[in-house]
This record gives C-alpha cells, structure tokens and sequence, in this order.
C-alpha cells in the first residue's frame, strides 16, 4: 500500500484527495474522495477488507455531504410542542448548560444521562465517556452499540477474556475449508465481505448458513438450517452433542488449552439433536452435516452475529456456539477460529474506550479499583469522584423522566425513536425529558423531538480513527472542510464543558485526544497505546492489542494462549430457553427483524440519498404465500403486523424465503412502517441486549 | 411448607428435578436417593455407548452439587412411611420430607419364557448403565448377538451391536417392526434398510423359550429351527417401577397416578417420569419427563405455583447412521375425532432407496406421519404436528422432502431476463442499466462495472455481466463507436 501516502495527513491541510473508509458499516471499506468540480467523487480502495469493492450505499455515501436537509444551524425549541427554531451556537449552547445546570441542581449529576453511537470515531467515543464520568459526573451513559454486538461482547468476555469481534483478519474467511454464519446476511448488510466468501467456494470450502430466512447469503450455502427464530441455542448444543458422539471433539485441544468442559459435556448430553430438531425444524441430518463439515475441515471458522445474539438469551446462544468451536479445537488454530460480525461502523472502537455503561477506556471495568486509578490518573482527577456502573441502554431509556431516571438526555449519533425496541414507549419517555438534545446532521426523527439539535460534521469533514470489524484501527481522514455553520462533536463537548466547569479546556483536535486515549488504554484489554496514526498511514491499519510503539500488532490473537487469568479459554454450560414471549392464539406468528441493502440502521442518511431510496423505498413485511394465502393477502397488500407492544403497517411483500409461520420486516423506517412499534423489549440478563429477533404477533389487512 | 424435598430415583427424571429445584435458589434441602451406585447418565445416549463410539463419562449428566443439596448413590429405599412423613432406605438410612418426589423409573420387562429365570450370563436386558457393562463385557467374545424384540429400543440395541462388528438378528413376535408406530409398508422399508447395515430380522414369530450354557445361547422359536449366538439381548418394553408407592397405599394404576401437577393422590408425594400415570397415559420417554420435573420445581418452589403439566404429542424418532426415521400421531381412523373435514392421506414410496412418507391431514393439520429414509422435511414434518400449524398448500414439499425455503432460482439467460431484472443486488443495477452502458459506450466488462457499478460490491454477479457482455457484443458488435439503437431497441423489445 498505501494509498494514504499519497494523502497529505498533516492537520489544517486538507488534500485534493482522501485515502479514507466508508461512513457505514463495521467493514469500513476503503475509498477514495476525490473532488470532481461541483460534487464530491468516491472511489473504492483495494483495501484489505473490501479490495476495491463498495456496496450502493458506500458509492452514494457522499450525496450526503452537500444535501439539501443537512442541518448548517443549531435548533432550538422555545416551549413544549412548539416548533424548532433556527438559533446562533451561542444561544444553543447556553440553553442545554442552563438546562443542565438546572436538572444537576435539582435532581444530581445522575439526573443527566448521554446516549452514544457506535458510529462515533474512537476519539468522539472516548470523550463522550470522559464527557460523562468527568464533566457530567454522572454514571448514565451507554449507547446504541448495547443493542449490536453487547451479546457477543459478553460472551467473548467471558469464554477468551476479550472482545475483539474478529480474532483474525477478515481475509482468513477465503481460506477455510468450512465456514458456519449464524444468523449473518453479509450479502445484503455488508456485500464486499461476500468477496472473502467468494474466494473461500472458489477454493473449494463449504458454506453453512444458519437463518429463518433463505436470505441473499442463505441462497448461496451448500447447507442452509433453516430454524425457527430463536432457537439457536438448541442447534448449537446439538452440533456440540453430536461431535461428541461421533468422537469429532478435540481431546487434546481441550485438555490442553481450556477449562469447564466436563459441565458442557454434560449440560450438552442432555441436548440430544431429535429434540433440538423439534424445537428449530432443523432436520437431524442437516445438524449431523453441518457438524461433521466443522469437525472434518483443516481450518474452521465460525461466525455470529445480530441474528444469534439479539436475544434475550442472546449471550448464551453465543456462548453455545463458542463452546461448539472450543470443543472442535478451533480458536487459536491457524485459519479457524470463532468471531463475531461487528455491525456498525465504530461498533467495535465504540466498545472500547467509556461509552458503556460499565467501563473505562482499553476496555476496563468501571468497579475495577486499579482501572479507575489508571483512567482517573490520565484524566487527572481524584478515582473516587469517578462515578460507578449505570444500566444498559435500554433500561437507560427506559427510566427517562421517571422518578427514578434522569431528566435530561444527550444523544450523539443515535436515533432511538427509531432503533430502539418497543419504540413508541421510549418516543414517549423521550418526551417526558425536562431537556433533550441531539446532535446529528440530519433531522432524525429523535432530533424532531428535542428541544435542541446540534449540527455535528459527517465523515468525509473529519479526522480521526475508527476499529473495523477486524479489531483493525484505521484512519478516517477529512477531505473538505465543513460547511459553515457546523461544528464537531468533539467542539461541541469543549464548548459545554467550558460552560459547565471551571476545568481545562477540552481538546478539540482529534489527533490530540487519540493521544489520550492512548495513555488511557495502555495496560487495558483494548490496549492502543503503541498505536499512533503514522503507524495506521503506513501499516493499512493497526490490530490491538498494540501495547508499545516499537512492538508488533496483533492481527491474529490466541495463538499460545488466551487473555484470561490461567491463560485458557473457557466453557461456559448453556441450555436453551424460550422465547421472552411465546405465541398464542392471538399472537400466532414469529415476528423477526433485519435488515434490507440499500438501508443502513435507523435510515436517518440512507433514506436521504435518491439512488438508496429508490432501491429501497419503504417499509414491508415479508410472509411466506401460504401464510399470504390464508390472510387473503396478496404482493402489495397493506397489511398490519400486530404486537402487545404496538403494530406496524406496510404492504406485504410474498417470498418463500421465508418460513410460513415467521414474519419479517426491516427496520429502518419510522412512522406507521416502523418495525420497532412490534418489538420486545425483553432484556438479556448478562448483556442487556433487546429481544429484536423474535416477539408474538399477528397480521391482519391493513 | 416444602423446606425438605426428598426425590427417591437418581435416574433422568430425578437428577433434573434436582438440578431445577437447585437452579432456583432458595433455602430448602434436597435429598436424592439413587439405586444405582453411579451418577445420574443419559440412557438416550446408551445406545451410543454400546456401539463404541464414546466412553462411560460421556454419558454423564449434569449433577445438582451444593450445601444444600446431598445426593446418595447406592441408597435403595425400602418403605415409604406418610404418617410420620419419612423414607427408609435398606441400609437402615431415614429421611423425614416435607415433600416427596418419587421418580423410580422402569424396570425392564424379562418376557416370561422357560430359561430366563434366573438370567443366564449371556442373557441381559438392556436398560441400565449396568446392564449395558453387562451386554459389552459378553459382547467383547462374542460374534452373534440376538435381539429380542424390535420395537425402538431393540433396534437400537442393534445398531450399536451391528456397530461393534457383531453379526445380529432381531426376532419380533409381530408381523413388521415397530409396529406401534409404523404401519406395515413402512415397517418392510425399515428392515431392508436394516439389512444393509448388518441387521437382519426374524418376524411375526414368537419366542418360546431360552437355553443357555457357558458356550453360547439359543433362542428357540414357534416355528422349529433355534437361534444361537454368543448374546442375547431383552428388549421387551418396560415397567413402571410402582412397589414403593402401591406399598405407601398410594393410588397406583399402571403407574403412579398423578395430577397435572404431578400430585399423587398424597398432596405431599408427586411423581414424575416413567414411573408416573398421567392422563391414562405412561411416558416412558425423556423430554416429558423433563417438563413435569420442570412443573414440581415451579409448583413446589413457587416459582410458577400455576404450572401444570400439558402433554405434548409424541413423536419416535431413529437417527443412526443410514437410519433416518419419524413417526408420529395416528395413522388409522379418522384422526381428530374433532375433525370436521375429510381425511387426506399421502403416500410416497420408493423401497430400493428406503424412503417411505405417508402423512395424514385433516382441516389443513397433519394428525399422523411416518418419514423413513433421508427427507429434507422431516424437520417441517414434525414441527407442524407438534404446533399444529397448518399445512403448506402444496403438499409434496412435506412427502418428497423439498425444503420450506426458496427453490433455486434458474439463472436466466440475458435474452430472456427482463429490463427491469436486478443483475447486481449490492448495487440496484438492472439489466436495462448495463444495456444502456453498453450503449452509451461501456464496451467490456470493467467499463460497464465502472459506469454502473455492477459487480462492484460482493462481486457475485461479475459472471452475470460477463455473460450481458457478451451476448451485447454478439447482438451489438462494437465494431463502430456509433450505437445502434435501432437494433438493440428490437432486441430488447424482442427479448423483454
């Protein structure tokens, strides 16, 4: 490489070129901006991770730069239910310091509550956090990363002693013989990695795909289980139930480099494939193939994702398939290997570095006595007045202007109106802040409710750093200045801070705040301390751990051992359970939620851009004909989708993708279309991750 | 009050009562008394341990272990005593409850023939992790094994015989095997198949008798000739195990009857498992046996005091390698005597492959199947008849195994694909976009992907745009840089 030599990186001096990556997703493709007279030109980088591809949504992704509903103006609302009004920074931001001075004075520093996004570069994220726990002083800050990947998070927590979504580069997909996707649609939310896939059926590899849809991705295994949303859990112990009868299981591997076996040898004798195929109408035959194509393959790759892990079981459901990969011997071995598909563009950074809940910078503890001491020295203030653990994002949310919950909410690359599950109650508990401000640039729909909006840069305006799906650290480098009228997220915390404290100045230059972050993270799980951005210019990313400047990086992790206290990796016994809500006579049908290619999340961007909206224009719900048939719908049909929670309305759209007592809608459409109305906010005990996957529904014409 | 809680019976049944009383926390004892002198193992899993292909700590299950739970092995109970609210052990143990649970299983049945009484060596039922020490310690010598009786269990026992490389029969008294579950074609299948893998079956006579020295074991039949081998193997069905409770004076019919509670006609005793009668009806299988565990914890710890236990039906399942076999529900009469509509049967035979499905469906519900052989439905199959969810509306995706999501779709020919086709998904490219390309100038592959982006995105579809390309090229020679619409225009309007 690089192409990011060819890029001047010095800040204040902006190229005629960009070497950066793609707003969107986990994937972070790598492009080109170019300045072709009156528009911005985007070109695809053969990049690692992509290798000259982008998907509709990267290629459009600059239409948003100059688009005629960019906010250029802060927002203000003069009183409740009236209109938003164009207002000077000034102004604005001395009504959310007012604002907050008075929910601080009257209701304490946990009274105010900031909500994140995993979009965020690594920067904004680690002072957002630094934001809340120093300046704010309060203990409530999550963010919408709780509703991705917390499940996955949790599980590789506690199976490997780290979270890095990928342990390997993405490029090792293309090499397996096998490769199992669980509830995964790259081919639809994240087209260029289909490349690696490509690469590994041209090798010869096999595919396995596990969804309740026949989805893009599912169309192209060479063993698709088709399960009943929700029971993962049951399909993967009896994948592990059967390596164990069939002697697939590697002994030595699992005496060697884990602990807890024998329980999951147990737990899993009780799961015996007859039953799991009952539960998931997944045929034992397919189970026993799709466990000896695992167990028979040189090298192995496992794969979660949303489809697994948004559940309220979603932690174990993961847990099961890495006690599948640990038994077969997989992590750590050269080419195999278990990792879950990060979702959002920062999903992973935005994991890292403080803006959950219950941690500090590198992927610390908060309750961790020795990282509050480290954190608080970098920050330069006393550990005991860092505040302790808050609540995950939902239950956040869902205590906004309770009693009990805060009163005032700071959301910074979010869009919760639309994203968060049973939607219309966290619309209303939006509406009962004493103060709500969102800073986007855009109109969300969360930013229609808030009594100020801030106008925040977009991707291409703006430098900074951002960790791929891979756990690889890449530049996002700014092209143009923004336009006039905008401000960062990062100004915008000094500028509130300023107005809040009597402390330091915040930085405002990204590069400034990375070197924070680094002396932050050092010693941390998520150790970016020998990570600087010439190093990210010349290497096409760094891969942490990376403690020490002059060492290497680590691209693949586990090789001799793992980051726990012995050093092995370990079993964690899981069994099945039903769904939070099962269905019954008024709420016959499954209802599931995903995602469509030319959407990306909440559609707050994708749904502006002309090319994205013609591919996809608007909601639907996906049924099976049969199930159509006896609805006496037809393709087009507008139809309700009905939950205890709320109903959605959106025309049918007829597919035998589908299984006859499931339906789907994607979600990134608000109003009567919004798919969130239907969905449970049934909570996963360890990870607080929402029940998105699966609630009880009916559907009736519209 | 429910502070003590004694379960007697530490087999499938009561190690998961006391491994959910003790998932549930709380500050009450428990006591398991097993017979057995091991701990709790997966029978399920027995057969597979007869044919080798594990070792005896595979078959373990997971034990309840804590303070307040105390778990003895070897420890018979002899006496039920409710006045004093106690249970005796043989070796002279007492333990007072609050609540008892008898979880006592099944024995297996020794058919009462001349020559088994008492068992010969060489003889052995199998049911138990001892009997199944017993069947491999002969098995080791032996080269002929026979099985008696071809009912699910026998031919598992079989299996795991024939898997060890022992030459087997299984003798049957009825006309085919399984004939509870299977109807006769289906029963004929199932033993061809049994024959490729090393199985043969003697059926439709019974045994008369058994005779036995240190040499070998004969089984003689009804019809003349007898049957020696070096092992014989009972699997003649099973008891409930009701001594305990008929000599407490509880309410014993076939088995112990009980509530949907899984009361016994003694509020303070329940019972669940094989040993239990619910509903008229025995269970002898695990997954009910579980779920009424699952309904003592939640009625005795409170936890769901509203938990009843309601059957599911059930469906026999044989999954071994080359045996692929459902059953379920009613294959005679009319089905759901509810039922208001006609009844509809589907059959699908092909015996040289060994598949076999016949469903039967009434008002769109199927109330009985049998699948044999390898179908890629039977996962369907049973999950419809299991949630009684309808029906598809075409039925041969359920007989001849196609499975519930999308067929493959046909990879067009340029010609034929409508303008409107999306060639490239990544990018919403149609077919009409990569014409006009190629008439505004793209004249290759890579100058139609630059100017539509078609195949920039997973590249999936590059071969599709190579083969538009080139069926443009032989329907548009690029021979001049003048496009010529007029051609491609009845091209398009031929083909679209």
């Amino acid at each position: 490489m690089t192409d990011g030599a060819r890029v001047a990186t010095r800040s204040g001096v902006l190229p005629r070129e960009a070497a950066t990556h793609c707003p969107y997703c986990a994937l972070q493709c790598g492009m080109v901006l170019r300045d072709a007279g009156d528009v911005v030109e985007v070109g695809a980088r053969d990049f690692p991770t992509n290798r000259g591809g982008l998907c509709q949504k990267g290629w459009t992704a600059a239409e948003l730069l100059d688009h005629p509903e960019r906010l250029t103006t802060p927002l203000l609302r003069d009183r409740p239910g009236g209109e938003l009004r164009p207002a000077s920074w000034d102004e604005a931001l001395d009504r959310v310091a007012a604002g907050l001075h008075t929910v601080r004075d009257r209701y304490g520093p946990d009274a105010v509550a900031v909500f994140g996004g995993g979009g965020l570069t690594n920067e904004k994220a680690y002072a957002l956090g630094r934001f809340a726990r120093v300046t704010l002083r309060t203990r409530h800050i999550d963010y919408n990363g709780r509703w991705c990947m917390s499940s996955a998070a949790a599980a590789g927590n506690r199976a490997f002693g780290v979270d890095r979504g990928l342990p390997f580069p993405l490029a090792d997909l293309g090499r397996a013989d096998t490769l199992l996707l669980v509830g995964a649609n790259p081919a639809e939310t994240m087209p260029p990695l289909m490349r690696h896939v490509a690469d590994q059926r041209e090798r010869g590899g096999r595919l396995i795909v596990i969804d309740p849809r026949a989805t893009a991705t599912a169309r192209q295994a060479d063993l698709h289980l088709q399960p009943l949303p929700g029971t993962d859990l049951a399909v993967a112990n009896a994948l592990l139930h059967i390596a164990l009868t069939e002697g697939l299981v590697d002994r030595a591997y699992v005496a060697a480099r884990t602990t807890g076996f024998d329980e999951v040898r147990r737990t899993v004798a009780g799961c015996w494939p007859a039953e799991a195929e009952r539960l998931s109408g997944v045929p034992v035959a397919d189970l026993e193939a799709a466990a000896r194509a695992l167990a028979d393959a040189d090298r192995a790759i496992i794969l979660t994702a949303r489809g697994a892990e948004q559940h309220a079981k979603g932690v174990d459901t993961v847990s099961a398939f890495i006690n599948l990969a640990l038994a077969l011997g997989l992590p750590g071995r050269p080419g195999s290997g278990y990792g879950c598909l990060t979702g959002q563009g920062n999903g992973q950074g935005g994991r890292e570095h403080g803006q959950k809940a219950d941690q500090l910078p590198g992927y610390r503890r908060i309750d961790d006595p020795a990282a509050r001491a480290h954190v608080a020295g970098v920050w330069g203030v006393d550990p005991a007045t860092l505040p302790g653990p808050g609540v995950p994002a939902y239950q956040l949310l869902d205590s906004l202007g309770t009693p009990s919950g805060p009163r005032a909410l700071l959301v910074f690359g979010s869009n919760p109106v639309v994203s968060a599950p049973r939607a219309t109650r966290i619309e209303s508990r939006l509406r009962d802040l004493d103060l709500l401000v969102v800073a986007d640039l855009l109109r969300s729909e969360t930013a229609e409710l808030a009594d100020v909006v801030l106008p925040v840069t977009q991707w291409a305006e703006e430098d900074g750093t951002m960790t791929n799906l891979e756990g690889r650290v890449l530049r996002r480098r700014a092209f143009r200045p923004p336009p006039a009228g905008v401000r960062t997220d990062l100004e915008i915390l000094a500028a509130l801070a300023a107005r809040l404290t009597d402390g330091a100045p915040l930085p405002t230059d990204p590069r400034t705040v990375f070197e924070e972050l680094r002396r932050a993270s050092a010693g941390g799980p998520a150790d970016y301390a020998g990570i600087t951005w010439e190093r990210i210019d010349a290497d096409e990313g760094v891969f942490w751990p990376c403690p020490d400047e002059d060492g290497p990086d680590r691209p693949r992790l586990f090789a001799d051992r793992f980051p726990t206290p012995d050093g092995r990796a370990r079993f964690h016994p899981v069994t099945h359970r039903p769904a939070a809500e099962p269905v019954c006579a008024d709420y016959p049908l499954h209802f599931t939620t995903g995602r469509v290619l030319a959407q990306y999340q909440s559609g707050t961007q994708t749904r502006r851009v002309a090319a994205l909206r013609r591919a996809a224009p608007g909601g639907f719900v996906e049924l099976h004909p049969d199930l159509a048939a006896r609805l006496g719908v037809t393709d087009g049909t507008p139809v309700r989708v009905v939950s205890r929670r709320g109903e959605l309305r959106a025309p049918a759209r007829l597919s035998p993708a589908i299984r006859p007592d499931t339906v789907f809608a994607p979600f990134h459409w608000p109003g009567a279309a919004r798919a969130n109305s239907v969905t449970n906010d049934a909570l996963d005990p360890v990870s607080g991750m929402p029940e998105f996957k699966i609630c009880a529904v009916r559907v009736e014409r519209a | 009050m429910t502070g003590r809680v004694v379960v007697v019976g530490y087999g499938m049944a009561g190690a998961r009562l006391a491994a959910e009383l003790h998932a549930r926390g709380g500050d009450r004892r428990i006591t398991v008394l097993g017979a057995e002198p091991h701990r709790a193992y997966n029978r399920i899993m027995l057969s597979t341990l007869l044919a080798g292909k594990i070792g005896e700590p595979d078959v373990e299950l997971v034990e309840a272990l804590g303070p307040r739970v105390d778990v003895r092995t070897g420890s018979s109970v002899s006496a039920v005593d409710r006045t004093a609210r106690e249970v005796r052990t043989a070796d002279g143990g007492r333990y007072g409850y609050d609540h008892l649970v008898l979880a006592t299983g099944s024995r297996a049945v020794v058919p009462p023939l001349p020559g088994l009484d008492p068992l010969p060596d060489r003889v052995v039922p199998f049911r138990t992790l001892a009997d199944c020490r017993r069947i491999l310690a002969v098995a080791r010598d032996a080269r002929r094994a026979l099985v008696l009786g071809g009912g699910l269990l026998g031919l598992e026992a079989a299996r795991g015989l024939a898997a060890r490389g022992l030459d087997v029969t299984v003798v049957h008294p009825h006309g085919h095997l399984m004939e509870r579950q299977l109807d006769p074609t289906a029963g004929a299948v199932l033993a061809t198949t049994l024959t490729g893998l090393g199985v043969r079956a003697r059926l439709g006579v019974p045994a008369t008798r058994v005779t036995a020295d240190a040499d070998g074991v004969r089984l003689h039949l009804a019809d003349g000739e007898p049957l020696a081998a070096d092992l014989l193997v009972l699997c003649c069905g099973v008891r409930p195990d009701t001594a305990l409770a008929r000599a407490a004076g509880l309410a014993v019919d076939r088995g112990v009857v009980v509530d949907d509670r899984m009361r016994t006609s003694d509020p303070r005793i329940s019972a669940v498992g094989d040993c239990a009668q619910h509903d008229g009806t025995l269970t002898g299988l695990v997954a009910p046996a579980w779920t009424q565990a699952r309904v003592v914890a939640d009625v005795l710890t409170g936890d769901d005091a509203a938990a009843r236990y309601r059957p599911r039906p059930t469906v026999t399942r044989l999954k071994a390698a080359g045996i692929d076999l459902a059953a379920m529900g009613e294959l005679a009469g009319t089905g759901d005597p509810d039922g208001t509509g006609p009844v509809e049967e589907l059959t699908f035979a092909d015996p040289a492959r060994g598949t076999y499905a016949r469903l039967r469906i009434r008002d769109e519900r199927l109330t009985g199947a049998i699948l044999l052989g390898d179908n890629p439905a039977v996962g369907t199959v049973v999950q419809l008849f299991d949630r009684g969810a309808p029906v598809p509306a075409d039925r041969r995706a359920l007989l001849l195994g196609r499975a519930v999501g999308a067929p493959a779709e046909p990879a067009a020919s340029p010609a034929l694909m409508p303008d409107a086709a999306v060639v490239c998904r990544c990018n919403d490219v149609t077919r009409g976009a990569l014409v006009a390309g190629w008439r505004a100038g793209a004249r290759s592959v890579a100058a139609l992907s630059a100017a539509t982006r078609a195949a920039t995105g997973c590249g999936g579809c590059r071969d599709a745009v190579t083969g538009i390309a080139a069926w443009l090229a032989a329907a548009d020679p690029p021979t001049t840089d003048e496009v010529r619409e007029t051609d491609a225009d009845r091209e398009a309007v031929q083909v679209s």
